[in-house]
């Protein structure tokens, strides 16, 4: 009975949305912003990737409320997993010799691809959010393959917090040196080259820190059985 | 143009064999592989960064959640 | 067909919309309630960058200092997508863990017992 009334209610909802999709043509030029950015982009912020430039510097407040979003789903994750009751541990057989010789030999390879994508998170396909992820997956290597070593709670408890500050630092002296918050205050550079684009260099890098070790830390409330 | 005709099969038929299977670890795979395709999908689109944003965090980290998550409840459904 | 050329990418997305909401309403196990909301939430972002889309474009990167501007897809929706896949996925962990303690207090994971028990 249940699934006759949805399935009624999902065709009603097929036939009025493709009635409106048939309107909206594919690959036509939608919007006159994107190319105001696009053409002034590199004289304004000295970042190459226009994405980049998009998402640090004209919508850079947006960023602000994802990462604090981001924090709030951490800190609840580890207030609700706190109270429930961990189950007597179970007898863990160790890792073989190859499996935990490969995840340690993996690992700082891992975390140097990781931290290559968002230092050059200006000027080539990256930043902070995709060199974050991959730092994680790096540590759900070492979580997975050689149980022994744990990271400690208080150094990426520290990491973390560090990250979120300076990009609220770096906010507020923009608003003292010249009056707007999350203004790019410092000198922009040739295009093309590492050391450009003002602040958004600096933003990308405590990004990158800040996700990489918020993700870790939730895959680490998840595992945790003693 | 056929290539992406096949991939769009692939997706959709992926979706549909997730919500019939009954082993919840099955229904977490074939959600991973959505995620996959999507990210193809996504290059095709000319959009490189988002592309490496959801295979980084859907197909991987999404899935590996899951996983630790199942293992805590139970694995069959009902 | 020239028309399913141009409207392949709106098809797959919304296909995708609709296998997700299926999956929200029919389903009774918890779990597989949130595998449909990681699907839909899937089919939204592959409908946002098949919008921003353009013909014969390339991607918005100066990579070489040739390259025209006028040919570049837009990169507004490419911004968008990229905040709404981080939010997606801590939104999935946190429902993972309200699921969690749920099967702790109740012992099940079917949504027609628990919503008999009541206490």
């Amino acid at each position: 009975m249940r699934r006759i009334i949805a399935i009624l209610l999902l065709i009603i909802l097929a036939v009025g949305i493709s009635l409106s999709l048939a309107k909206i043509p594919f690959g036509t030029p939608k919007t006159k912003v994107g190319k105001y950015y696009i053409e002034e982009g590199i004289e304004e912020t000295g970042a190459t990737n226009i994405v980049t430039s998009v998402v640090v510097n004209y919508r850079g407040f947006d960023t602000l409320g994802e990462v604090t979003v981001l924090f709030i789903a951490a800190i609840g994750l580890g207030a609700v997993l706190s109270t429930v009751r961990k189950k007597t541990a179970r007898e863990i057989e160790p890792a073989s010799l190859v499996l935990s010789t490969g995840c340690r030999v993996l690992f700082p390879l891992i975390l140097t691809f990781g931290t290559y994508i968002f230092i050059h998170g200006h000027l080539t396909p990256g930043g902070g959010f995709q060199g974050g992820a991959i730092i994680a997956s790096g540590f759900l290597l070492i979580y997975l393959g050689c149980r022994e070593r744990r990271i400690s709670r208080t150094a990426s408890n520290l990491v973390e917090s560090l990250g979120g500050l300076t990009f609220v630092i770096i906010g507020l002296l923009g608003l003292v040196f010249s009056g707007y918050f999350l203004l790019n205050f410092l000198p922009k550079g040739t295009a093309n080259a590492l050391f450009s684009a003002g602040v958004i260099p600096v933003i990308y890098i405590a990004i990158g820190f800040k996700v990489g070790s918020e993700l870790a830390s939730i895959i680490d409330n998840l595992i945790e059985e003693s | 143009m056929i290539f992406v005709f096949f991939l769009i099969l692939l997706m959709l038929i992926a979706a549909m064999a997730a919500s019939v299977f009954r082993d919840l670890i099955s229904a977490v795979i074939a959600a991973a592989l959505v995620s996959l395709i999507a990210s193809i999908l996504f290059y095709f689109l000319q959009a490189p960064d988002v592309a490496m944003a959801e295979a980084a965090i859907g197909a991987a980290l999404t899935a590996a959640i899951f996983i630790i998550a199942i293992r805590r409840t139970e694995r069959y459904e009902e | 067909m020239s028309f399913l050329d141009s409207y392949i990418y709106y098809i797959g997305a919304f296909g995708l919309i609709l296998v997700g909401l299926y999956i929200i309403l029919v389903k009774r196990n918890l779990i597989k309630v949130i595998v449909g909301l990681g699907i839909l939430d899937t089919g939204v972002n592959l409908f946002l960058i098949s919008v921003g889309y353009i013909t014969k474009g390339t991607a918005p990167i100066f990579s070489r200092p040739g390259i025209d501007p006028e040919q570049m897809v837009d990169p507004i929706p490419q911004a968008l997508v990229l905040t709404a896949i981080v939010i997606g996925v801590a939104v999935l962990a946190l429902a993972l863990s309200l699921a969690i303690r749920l099967y702790q207090h109740y012992g099940t994971l079917n949504l027609r017992k628990i919503r008999e028990q009541k206490w």
